[in-house]
């Protein structure tokens, strides 16, 4: 425990449980948290979706949803028992003395309202104060949080603001009347990584300068790590373990916490590492794939690829690339770097503006994706899509969903044949046979991520171009379905285009990597060189930006 | 695969019907109304037609239920008669804009391009008139006949059903299952007739419900200004029309019973398009 | 200044964007024309009874015997001029007698649209506010029955209620009773008229006599809109910043009404379009009900009679009217919403 135990807890919870009301009967979302925090300290409250992290934010902040109840245990704040605070208790409490910041910027300010009046307003809920003084002090806010050009900022909409500066806003609102606690549910999520970070560092030195305690809610341990001196991690509404980053990282004593530290990509972690005890698929061995013997035709060969929408903006601008079969190749970049629009142009799906693709020697650049479902050359470029909820048709049970592009692209008519061989796709990606019945929605989110993967498998094909495979999964599923990846790739000399913003995955999973921004190449090169040594700078904002599980101290002592 | 589909929809649709009973109560009632259109000429208890000037305008009584209108005819039978044509219009105006919307806007939706401009117009024309007065128009133009009820109703209905099956498409279009079925060998156009429009249907079967109601006001308010139905056919609009002249002098049931009639009718399909929404939607099935 | 000279160049930019629909609804009206059952220089000769060369003369002069682009600019032309033809009933020019009945018309909707708005509104927000509790269910009950009693059945009964039954309502025909002195005209509006005037009994007249029709024409819209400001009041409370306006502890007054309400209105005002559409239609059904002397009566009388000009340069100025309303709504909404950009 860091902090000292002989001072006064600024919050302490003990034995919340919360319960919503669902069309389902009562579900127990929180069940029986305890924790406390000194003034000025920050915790970390770490979990995946479904772990009852936000709802306890919520539920200390009594911010809870019409479902949602306290149904038991107590909350106490300086002493003082919040539990069952109400009206205009609670009004007092909001703002002046916690206050909330949230995931998704853009949509916790109020559209048609200016930046200004929404922080003046904040800061006219608990003082008196005239409306022109709390435009000026609005304005003092404005440039505590660092937005560039405070004043024309004050009569901006918020969908005039880049998430990042949104979110700014909303720290600027929260601590408009300086609360001494500060609870900030996933605050960087959806954001690039480098906005993250300068959030996060703006977020540390806020608080640290005000000593206002803060409770920082999120799904990222690397996060918590950075920035936090004790982490919670929470799994199914109960709390599996607390302990300062280090501890945690290096000696966790919970299984849960376990596998989660595991699941973990880190700088240095290898895809092997990630499942330890090979939960869910057998154990795979991993052999280093020998170098492809000189000689070999180029399995893709892009070359100066553009593409211009109708709108006049360049997608992509003048990209170009080759890969050997059975090679992996990363493609990484922030939100708008075009790393979508070339994958959906490498696998067919929209025409580039200019530019040649050859697969395996054949032009197929040339070939129309209105007309390339025709060509011989379909089922041999597959793709992964990004959410899973999305990649699959609500009306097609698993099973169509894997049979689909056997019946058009190998031609086979329902029967034994197909059965098996979907049978046989569906076991290779672990998914179990019962479950091929199943509608999307009744699938997890992992389960869906199978399916795809299973689907986009099934004809053989030589190429696979993943589109942010693992991005809406939680880390233990990511890992799992990582490590699938790898198994599927390395029996079937598969090449991957492993589209993606995480860094530490595409390092672990590809051979190459690409970095792009704005649809032009930044750089490129053997992943583990490029990341370790990064030439641009770009490159090496976008590395330094990534969040580690080693706590800063600990990383020093990784990479002497 | 389609057997377990089937049977998923069924169970679902008995779970919602038991949870929501207004919905099944909405369901009962248009079936009755259809079976009422069907076998209108055998429930009828008078000649909807035949005209007995002794027992004009006569109050609601055990003979006539519904009483009878200023040339005594019953009302009540002239009323079982008369849904056999509202129904009729409505159904077949219905059915018409949305098989003929539907397509066309989920082309546009996926297509986009000059197609999409083009029918993007041609909406914006049809809209920029106020629709009953388009269909009065129309009516007008074509010539006083049931016929161009039924047009002139379809043609104020096809704005909707484009412009819903385009949104609805246009926001569906990138999603990953569409792209995958491209990628597993789909041409565009089965992607937006096999793929597209499934899915997009039972949003539209919701609308279609609601617009039913909104056709059988439309047609009625048709005929109650004089267009389309003539007398002495039996029509719930222009029974209102002629029970009129004698609401000031009291005679509320020629106004009150067709107005009934056509009241539970369009309550019945609007509340069958809410309960349609909550069945349709397969994130609720469980 | 700057917002007055955006809202001023999204007016102009809409205006401009709307014209390709108004000159499609030129041609259409045109269209309609050429299909109507008739000879049109029949209703331009002097009479019903006018001679074959009379007939032959107008046809030239007309310019029927010409093809159809040709007539077409003929048409552009007369209506720019403001002719839209004459009409057999009356013997006048048509928009002469549109010009006379249209205050009839627009005083009878837009009293219907305030009084729809006034109820609707409040309804749909306090509904919003307790949702399930007995007021929302009450709401709720009265919209689904409000969109489906037609017009007419409704105005009908309200008659039988209030005219037969209890005697509070005036005779149901027309806008003023017929011996009544009528207050010298200024807007033709009759309610501002007769205030202007200082007429208090003939304004209490007026009013009383425009109750009935104007209610049973706002009844059929309070439900749409009292749905919809219902609906858009639910998501604007559930939504993520007046979860943070909450956690910043602003007075109920300031999250209700500054936060949740003026961004609940948007959505009531998108569909003020559409409701007013239906108040276009309602008003032809409604003014033949109670006999109300506007457009749309005049309308319906000459289509019984196969007069058909008239019938034309009513649905022409309908639509006219249509297409400066949607106007209106799209610069207001361009008002209420920074968000919304210049099309």
């Amino acid at each position: 425990m860091i902090g000292s135990d002989n001072s006064k807890p600024l919050l302490e919870v003990e034995n919340l449980k919360v319960t919503f009301s669902t069309r389902r009967g009562l579900v127990e979302a929180v069940r029986g948290v305890s924790l406390s925090l000194q003034p000025g300290e920050m915790l970390g409250l770490v979990g995946e979706s479904g772990s009852g992290k936000s709802v306890t934010g919520f539920a200390i902040t009594h911010l809870l949803d019409k479902a949602g109840r306290i149904a038991d245990g107590a909350i106490r704040f300086k002493g003082q028992d919040i539990t069952r605070a109400g009206g205009a208790d609670l009004r007092s409490l909001h703002g002046a003395a916690m206050s909330m910041i949230f995931q998704n910027p853009r949509a916790a300010l109020n559209p048609i309202r200016t930046i200004g009046q929404q922080v003046a307003d904040a800061i006219l809920a608990h003082r008196r104060l005239s409306r022109q003084e709390a435009q000026a002090e609005a304005l003092n806010l404005l440039k505590a949080v660092q937005i560039r050009d405070p004043e024309r900022r004050m009569s901006a909409y918020p969908h005039e603001l880049s998430g990042g500066m949104c979110q700014r806003v909303m720290i600027a609102i929260a601590i408009s009347c300086s609360p001494q606690l500060l609870i900030a549910d996933e605050p960087t999520t959806g954001l690039d990584v480098t906005t993250q970070k300068v959030v996060m560092d703006l977020l540390a030195k806020i608080a640290a300068e005000r000593g206002m305690a803060t409770i920082l809610i999120t799904h990222d341990l690397g996060l918590a790590a950075r920035y936090c001196a004790r982490v919670v991690v929470m799994e199914q509404g109960r709390l599996v373990e607390e302990a300062a980053p280090l501890t945690l990282f290096h000696r966790p004593q919970h299984p849960y916490t376990k596998r989660l530290v595991a699941a973990s990509p880190t700088a240095t972690s290898r895809i092997e590492d990630l499942v330890p005890d090979g939960d869910g698929i057998p154990l795979i061995e991993v052999t280093e794939l020998p170098p492809p013997p000189h000689g070999t035709p180029l399995l893709l060969d892009v070359k100066n690829i553009v593409k211009r929408f109708d709108d006049g903006t360049i997608g992509v601008a003048d990209f170009s690339m080759t890969m050997r079969g059975g090679e992996s190749v990363g493609l990484v970049g922030e939100s708008g770097s075009g790393k979508s629009t070339t994958s959906r142009m490498i696998c067919r799906l929209l025409d580039p503006s200019e530019g040649e693709i050859l697969f395996d020697g054949q032009s197929i650049g040339g070939i129309p994706a209105r007309d390339f479902h025709r060509s011989e050359l379909r089922k041999d470029i597959q793709i992964v899509f990004q959410d899973p909820n999305d990649s699959l048709n609500p009306r097609y049970t698993a099973f169509d969903c894997i049979a689909h592009p056997l019946y058009r692209l190998m031609n086979m008519r329902s029967g034994d044949t197909m059965r098996q061989r979907v049978e046989e796709c569906a076991e290779r990606v672990g998914l179990p046979r019962e479950l091929l019945s199943r509608f999307p929605h009744q699938l997890s989110g992992g389960q869906k991520a199978r399916v795809g993967i299973a689907r986009a498998i099934a004809c053989k094909p030589r190429l696979l171009v993943l589109d942010e495979p693992t991005a809406a999964l939680d880390v233990s599923v990511q890992a799992v379905v990582l490590q699938l990846l790898n198994k599927l790739r390395r029996e079937d000399n598969l090449a991957f285009l492993f589209v993606s913003h995480d860094l530490n995955v595409v390092r672990m999973m590809c051979d190459r990597t690409i970095v792009l921004r704005t649809g032009a190449i930044v750089e490129q090169g053997e992943s583990r060189a490029l990341f370790a040594n990064p030439q641009t700078d770009y490159t090496r904002e976008l590395v330094d930006a990534v969040p580690h599980i080693a706590p800063p101290m600990a990383l020093q002592v990784c990479t002497v | 695969m389609s057997t377990i589909e089937t049977s998923s929809t069924l169970r679902h649709t008995a779970f919602v019907l038991r949870g929501n009973p207004v919905t099944a109560i909405a369901a009962a009632l248009a079936l009755l109304l259809a079976l009422m259109a069907i076998f209108a000429p055998w429930l009828a208890p008078y000649d909807p037609i035949a005209s007995e000037v002794s027992a004009a305008l006569q109050p609601p009584s055990a003979a006539h239920w519904f009483g009878t209108d200023q040339l005594g005819r019953d009302v009540l039978s002239r009323l079982i008669v008369a849904s056999r044509l509202d129904l009729t219009i409505a159904v077949t105006a219905v059915a018409v804009s949305f098989a003929l919307g539907s397509i066309v806007g989920a082309l546009c939706g996926y297509a986009g391009g000059r197609l999409d401009k083009a029918v993007g117009r041609f909406v914006d024309v049809l809209m920029a008139f106020p629709l009953f007065v388009l269909a009065m128009a129309m009516v007008a133009a074509l010539g006083n006949r049931v016929e161009n009820i039924v047009i002139a109703t379809a043609i104020i209905n096809l704005p909707f059903y484009i412009r819903f099956a385009r949104a609805e498409v246009n926001i569906r279009r990138n999603l990953g299952w569409v792209e995958a079925a491209r990628a597993c060998g789909e041409s565009h156009v089965a992607v937006v007739l096999r793929f597209l429009l499934p899915n997009v249907l039972p949003a539209m079967a919701v609308q279609m419900s609601l617009n039913l109601g909104w056709a059988i006001l439309n047609a009625a308010g048709l005929s109650f200004i004089g267009l389309g139905v003539k007398p002495p056919t039996p029509e719930w609009g222009i029974m209102v029309a002629e029970g009129a002249r004698f609401i000031s002098t009291g005679r509320w049931w020629l106004v009150a019973f067709p107005g009934l009639a056509l009241m539970s009718a369009v309550l019945c399909f609007n509340l069958l398009g809410d309960g349609l929404r909550d069945i349709l939607d397969p994130r609720m099935r469980t | 200044m700057g917002t007055i000279g955006a809202t001023l160049l999204r007016a102009g930019r809409r205006f401009v964007s709307s014209l390709p629909a108004l000159f499609g609804v030129l041609v259409f009206t045109f269209l309609l024309m050429r299909v109507l059952p008739g000879d049109p220089a029949v209703f331009f000769a002097s009479g019903p009874n006018a001679g074959k060369e009379e007939i032959e003369v107008i046809r030239r002069q007309l310019g029927l015997d010409k093809p159809l682009p040709n007539q077409l600019v003929i048409y552009l032309t007369d209506v720019a001029r403001g002719n839209l033809g004459r009409s057999m009933m009356t013997g006048q020019a048509v928009a002469k007698d549109l010009k006379e009945r249209l205050p009839a018309s627009l005083e009878l909707t837009l009293t219907a649209l305030l009084i729809a708005l006034v109820s609707a509104v409040p309804l749909g927000v306090i509904a919003a506010l307790r949702p399930g509790s007995l007021v929302d269910h009450g709401v709720r009950l009265f919209c689904s029955l409000g969109v489906c009693v037609p017009t007419f059945v409704s105005g009908l009964l309200l008659i039988y209620v209030f005219y037969y039954l209890f005697g509070l309502a005036p005779d149901p025909t027309g806008r003023i009773d017929i011996f009544a002195s009528l207050p010298p005209q200024r807007t033709g509006f009759l309610i501002i008229d007769f205030l202007l005037a200082g007429d208090v009994e003939g304004w209490w007249a007026a009013a009383r006599q425009l109750m009935l029709p104007a209610v049973t024409m706002a009844l059929f819209v309070i439900a749409p809109l009292a749905r919809i400001t219902r609906a858009s009041m639910l998501v604007s409370l559930g939504s993520d910043f007046v979860r943070t306006a909450r956690s910043v502890g602003l007075s109920w007054w300031r999250i209700v009404v500054t936060y949740a309400l003026r961004n609940a209105i948007l959505p009531v005002i998108t569909i003020a379009g559409i409701v007013f559409s239906t108040m276009l239609g309602a008003n032809v059904l409604v003014e033949k009900v109670f006999s109300w002397p506007g457009v749309a009566s005049y309308a319906l009388d000459a289509l019984l009679v196969s007069d058909y000009a008239p019938v034309q340069g009513f649905v022409l100025l309908m639509a006219t009217i249509f297409v400066i309303v949607n106007l209106l709504v799209d610069v207001l909404y361009g008002i209420a919403d920074p968000r919304a950009t210049v099309a």
